[in-house]
């Protein structure tokens, strides 16, 4: 009876009793939410134009926040030497780092993707787990393993309001991943190669036939997720650092993914509020009676939830089957 | 020429049921008992026991367990780690707290509790398919981990949550904890794995395996011809789950001696996966060749660089990722089939040799 | 057919570096230290630091002083990325070049090798961290873990928030929280900080952060809401720097934010930029550049260009725990060659040295190292030391570096309450393990 009252009761009681923190949870939640959205992101992007399961997403935002920093510090590549002389303004920086993610993106399809072509889907989830170790040990030898530290100009800080602290940080990275939405959104409905995005993303042979080189475009669609890399790398970085732990954070996006489903960019931000919020209103308010750290599994457990009645994700394309 | 099967005709039903029809076949695993049994143990130093062979062992059997499920029925999964867990931590609750129990059954039983909890998290794979149910087991992969770090009652209570095989025999020969031999705890794994993949072995050629097949290739076609997917998918699951287990509990048993659960994390699950793919899916034999591979390829990188060229531990580690990586994509885009279909491509050649067609 | 020739090669050259394993033995008048490192991985950032202090301390000795007792020392590295596995065959590896103490800077290496040193009869040191029991020397003939232990570390702490609160008996009511890394190592400290709560009659509440830490939301508003007057952090790697932030945002006051150890260095702080300002940890040695032995290692070591790191970065809390482990190390060399008369040390005579290690101000000061740390004297019953002295140690966000803040003496653990916990955890291994203690009276 009393560990009734504890699991059904308490928890829902104590989130009346003290609704301005309950509101805190759900704000914190939500602006997780958008930082695990903003790496689920790239799983997306490249899983619908190319059906690979690409693992080493994670390792590709730490990539590019490490070109950054050291750009921006004037560090020389395997030296872990620094010249003030070299160091980049943000700006520069920033655009320089992009042309490098198209540069590997152009890599990636030459190296790795084309010659597995037509090949199965594991397959290439593994390949893309074998390409993060590459990328790993690169970046490693050519940017040393310190953290460093990455202010790109992102205001800290907090405020309340009613008793609620709001912060700053948290708001910047929700307008960003709105921006972003709405720069992928134009991109992929508006511009030439956007529409070429989404034929291949329909029916490679259909496209092909019609004229649309396959190879352009997935060069197109990793670059485009090497700069969505970029821009998670950047907000995750100034967390935390840049540091080998970065690509970590592909764990927290997969059970965004499987929520979301694997196809749509509305779903990677949809299911990343809902594991975001849900993870952290059962880490708070349930967690303790296990004394707590229920968070990594639960946010998995959601997602499996949903999956049982949506086995394609929220907004997955429906999985259709024939004989 | 040498690998000939004509003129090898079966005279009774046993013969034509054999595991391995073939008489090279025989010879060939004959020859290869006899190396592991015989031949290893009087050459091979401490230093080959615990960093080689043992985990060579341990990890051949849980590639088969995982073969099983994601080779044969077709079912990805990534909680490897997770079932790896549940068996060496059932190994460890039974060892301390049952101590007259042999550590024969304590294995077994173990692998048994690890084949309920894989049936458990198989129930989702009904529903749930491709890459949503690999990721799907990941909730089993950390869920399980956070459990045996949690609560106190897996580890008796010790305040670190690291656990410690006790000393244990078999017929009066000490085969666990770092007092025993390397040899005894080699044999003890090397009987387990030997016994199991003669098992899997004969499991996936009758019609349970064909049934897994049968949903590998198309389920709802397997459906349409009479395979019950709930009673096939399950029984995969539980299968590959108490290989997995006993893998676990000799994971503990007999290589590392103490664990902790971190020791079974999500790398893990991806360590045994590489060796499921870079062996071959669906293949017993390229379960072996998969585990040697991703076995001996660091320790042969780092021996490479660190005693022949002497890089810095430093450098060796980075050339040591980057090539591991490298070869992987390396290996998939000449051979996806993995080191099974070479074996296969090798024998077509044997069979005609020295005749180039 | 390419690939066969590949696999070809790749299998004799296999066959070759299998026997390049065991042929390298340690022939040469030399003293083989092994480091395990972790330069690699997550925790590169700790590990590096770590590393280069270790070697720096042995270039040293071997180029100012011939080596120890006229023997020089050769200190092999091997790459464990903070992984278990890796570490077993690191030992493995380096046991058959002939090994003769291991410091595995890992507690989940520490707690593989502690079975596998006391059959192969090598010490395990394991410098405040690794299993704490194992400073009950009766049971863990082979494992020493001086100067201090987590749980002496805990008690100290305690003893540390008594005194900002204005007295031990102030601390009744109070609120504490412990945020810990959620593995073998953060959990350590849980134990004895219950036992004081309940002495004491403080609130504690423990909050576990999993690996790596990256995102702790939920844990800082739990801290929000219980509104502690104390924090203590268990923190390792990312989790560090992220949680300063977290505090830093929340406008958790840093100087009730106290982190252990292995939670008090300037790639946690640095990050954190003008916000990590205050923040506060323990420590069981000194901080800086300043103490002549470390000059020695700039002039000897780095101006002859054999430094392992970068010059400027000698002083930094890893590298001088670096540096330390490194003494004891010598030390025990030293003591061991004394005792036996011999130059080459086995593994079980610096097992010897380290027992018999009685590290005073004076000689601290010989080494050219005085006011470094506390006193150490190892004795066959304790292997912690005597318990030591944990120094509080107080980020300065505008000079980049620590000062010194508490008792300048430091606090001493509360060894009445440690040491029983100590001997019955060790029991209770002795008696799982069928191990007889052995007298040490």
């Amino acid at each position: 009876m009393e560990m009734l009252n504890a699991v059904f009761v308490a928890p829902f009681v104590d989130m009346f009793t003290y609704p301005a923190f309950f509101v805190e949870v759900l704000l914190g939640g939500l602006t997780a939410g958008v930082m695990y959205s903003l790496v689920a992101l790239g799983f997306v992007l490249i899983f619908k134009a190319s059906g690979v399961f690409n693992f080493a997403q994670g390792v590709l935002a730490l990539f590019a926040a490490l070109t950054l920093v050291g750009l921006m510090t004037g560090t020389i590549p395997f030296s872990q030497n620094s010249m003030s002389a070299l160091a980049l303004p943000i700006w520069l920086a920033v655009i320089a780092t992009g042309g490098v993610m198209v540069g590997l993106a152009y890599a990636i399809e030459r190296v790795v993707l084309r010659p597995l072509v037509n090949q199965e889907e594991i397959i290439m989830f593994m390949s893309t787990i074998g390409l993060a170790f590459v990328l790993e040990g690169v970046g490693d030898m050519m940017w040393g393993s310190d953290v460093k530290a990455l202010d790109v100009g992102i205001p800290s800080g907090s405020f309340e309001v009613n008793g609620v602290l709001v912060q700053v940080f948290d708001l910047w990275a929700a307008g960003i991943a709105a921006v972003m939405v709405a720069f992928l959104a134009v991109f992929f409905q508006k511009t030439k190669i956007g529409r070429a995005l989404r034929a291949v993303a329909d029916d490679h042979q259909a496209a092909l036939s019609v004229g649309i080189p396959l190879k352009t475009i997935w060069v197109a669609v990793w670059s485009v997720a090497g700069l969505v890399a970029l821009v998670a790398g950047i907000m995750w970085g100034s967390k935390s650092g840049v540091q080998f732990s970065l690509s970590l954070i592909a764990l927290k996006a997969l059970p965004v993914l499987i929520l979301g489903g694997f196809t749509s960019i509305p779903g990677a931000i949809i299911g990343g509020l809902i594991i975001g919020v849900g993870e952290k209103v059962a880490e708070v308010y349930w967690g303790p009676l296990v004394n707590g750290a229920i968070e990594n599994w639960f946010a998995y457990v959601l997602a499996l939830l949903f999956l049982m009645f949506r086995p394609q994700g929220l907004f997955g394309e429906k999985i259709i089957e024939r004989i | 020429m040498l690998y000939r099967e004509t003129g090898q005709f079966k005279t009774s039903y046993s013969a034509d049921q054999a595991i391995f029809p073939i008489f090279q076949d025989r010879m060939f695993i004959l020859g290869w008992l006899i190396v592991a049994f015989i031949a290893v143990p009087l050459m091979a130093s401490e230093y080959w026991f615990q960093i080689i062979l043992i985990p060579f062992l341990v990890f051949s059997l849980a590639t088969l367990g995982l073969n099983i499920l994601v080779g044969y029925c077709g079912q990805i999964s990534l909680g490897t780690g997770g079932f790896m867990a549940v068996g060496a931590f059932s190994a460890y609750k039974l060892a301390t707290n049952v101590p007259e129990l042999n550590i024969i059954f304590v294995i077994l039983i173990s692998g048994l509790i690890t084949a309920l909890v894989g049936i458990l998290f198989g129930l989702p794979s009904l529903r749930i398919k491709g890459f949503y149910l690999a990721v799907a087991t990941l909730a089993a992969q950390f869920f399980l981990i956070w459990m045996f770090n949690k609560f106190g009652w897996f580890v008796n209570y010790s305040p670190s949550g690291s656990i410690a095989i006790p000393p244990m025999e078999i017929f009066g020969v000490m085969v666990t904890s770092a007092k025993a031999d390397p040899v005894a705890r080699y044999y003890l794994a090397l009987g387990f794995t030997v016994v199991l993949a003669l098992l899997a072995k004969n499991l996936v050629r009758g019609p349970t395996g064909r049934a897994w097949m049968a949903i590998r290739d198309m389920d709802i076609a397997a459906e349409i011809i009479g395979i019950k997917p709930l009673a096939t998918k399950l029984k995969a699951f539980a299968v590959s789950s108490f290989f997995i287990g006993v893998a676990g509990a000799l994971y503990f048993s007999a290589w590392s001696g103490t664990a902790e659960s971190d020791a079974f994390d999500i790398n893990l699950s991806f360590n045994i996966l590489f060796m499921v793919i870079i062996g071959g899916l669906g293949s017993v034999v390229g379960s072996f060749m998969g585990a040697a591979f991703i076995v001996l390829l660091p320790i042969f990188l780092t021996n490479l660089f660190v005693g022949e060229l002497g890089f810095s531990a430093l450098t060796a580690k980075h050339l040591e990722i980057t090539i591991f990586g490298a070869l992987i994509i390396f290996f998939l885009a000449v051979e996806p089939h993995g080191l099974a279909r070479m074996w296969q491509v090798t024998k077509e050649k044997l069979r005609i040799w020295p005749f180039p067609h | 057919m390419k690939l066969s020739k590949f696999l070809l090669g790749t299998a004799s050259a296999l066959a070759l570096s299998g026997s390049l394993v065991v042929t390298d033995m340690a022939v040469a008048q030399e003293i083989l230290v092994p480091s395990l490192v972790y330069r690699t991985g997550a925790y590169a950032p700790n590990g590096v630091p770590l590393a280069n202090g270790i070697a720096d301390y042995f270039a040293l000795l071997n180029a100012r002083d011939g080596g120890i007792g006229g023997v020089k020392i050769k200190v092999e590295e091997c790459e464990t990325g903070y992984k278990t596995p890796v570490g077993v065959e690191c030992y493995e590896a380096l046991k058959a070049k002939g090994a003769v103490a291991f410091s595995p800077f890992s507690t989940g290496i520490t707690y593989q090798l502690i079975p596998k040193a006391t059959q192969d009869k090598i010490p395990i040191f394991s410098m405040g961290y690794g299993r704490t029991s194992a400073a009950d020397g009766s049971v863990f003939k082979w494992v020493f873990n001086f100067p201090t232990t987590y749980w002496s570390q805990a008690s100290a702490v305690i003893k540390y928030f008594g005194d900002r609160a204005g007295g031990m008996d102030k601390l009744k009511g109070k609120k504490i929280v412990h945020i810990y890394h959620n593995s073998a190592y953060g959990k350590e400290a849980n134990p004895t900080l219950e036992i004081l709560a309940k002495k004491l009659g403080f609130n504690l509440t423990l909050l576990a952060v999993d690996h790596p830490g990256q995102e702790q939301k939920s844990t800082w508003l739990q801290v929000r809401r219980i509104k502690p007057d104390y924090i203590f952090m268990s923190g390792w790697g990312v989790m560090n720097q992220v949680a300063i932030k977290e505090a830093a945002s929340i406008n958790f006051p840093m100087e009730n934010f106290l982190g252990n150890w292995w939670s008090g260095t300037e790639s946690d702080t640095i990050p954190g930029g003008a916000g990590a300002n205050g923040y506060t940890s323990t420590n069981f040695h000194s901080v800086g550049a300043n103490f002549s032995a470390l000059n020695d290692i700039k002039k000897y070591v780095y101006d002859a260009g054999n430094g392992a790191g970068k010059k400027e970065r000698i002083g930094e809390v890893l590298y001088n725990r670096g540096i330390v482990n490194s003494v004891f190390v010598a030390e025990a060399i030293r003591v061991a060659q004394k005792k036996f008369g011999v130059k080459q040390v086995t593994g079980e005579q610096v097992r010897y040295g380290f027992e018999n290690l009685n590290m005073d101000a004076a000689r601290w000061k010989e080494l050219g190292l005085g006011g470094f740390m506390g006193n150490v004297k190892v004795t066959c019953k304790d292997h912690e030391g005597g318990g030591g002295v944990v120094f509080i140690q107080k980020w300065d966000a505008s000079g980049k570096k620590w000062d010194r803040v508490g008792s300048a003496k430091g606090y001493t653990p509360m060894r009445d309450v440690v040491r029983p916990l100590v001997e019955a955890d060790a029991a209770a291994f002795a008696k799982e393990n069928g191990i007889t203690p052995r007298d040490c009276s």
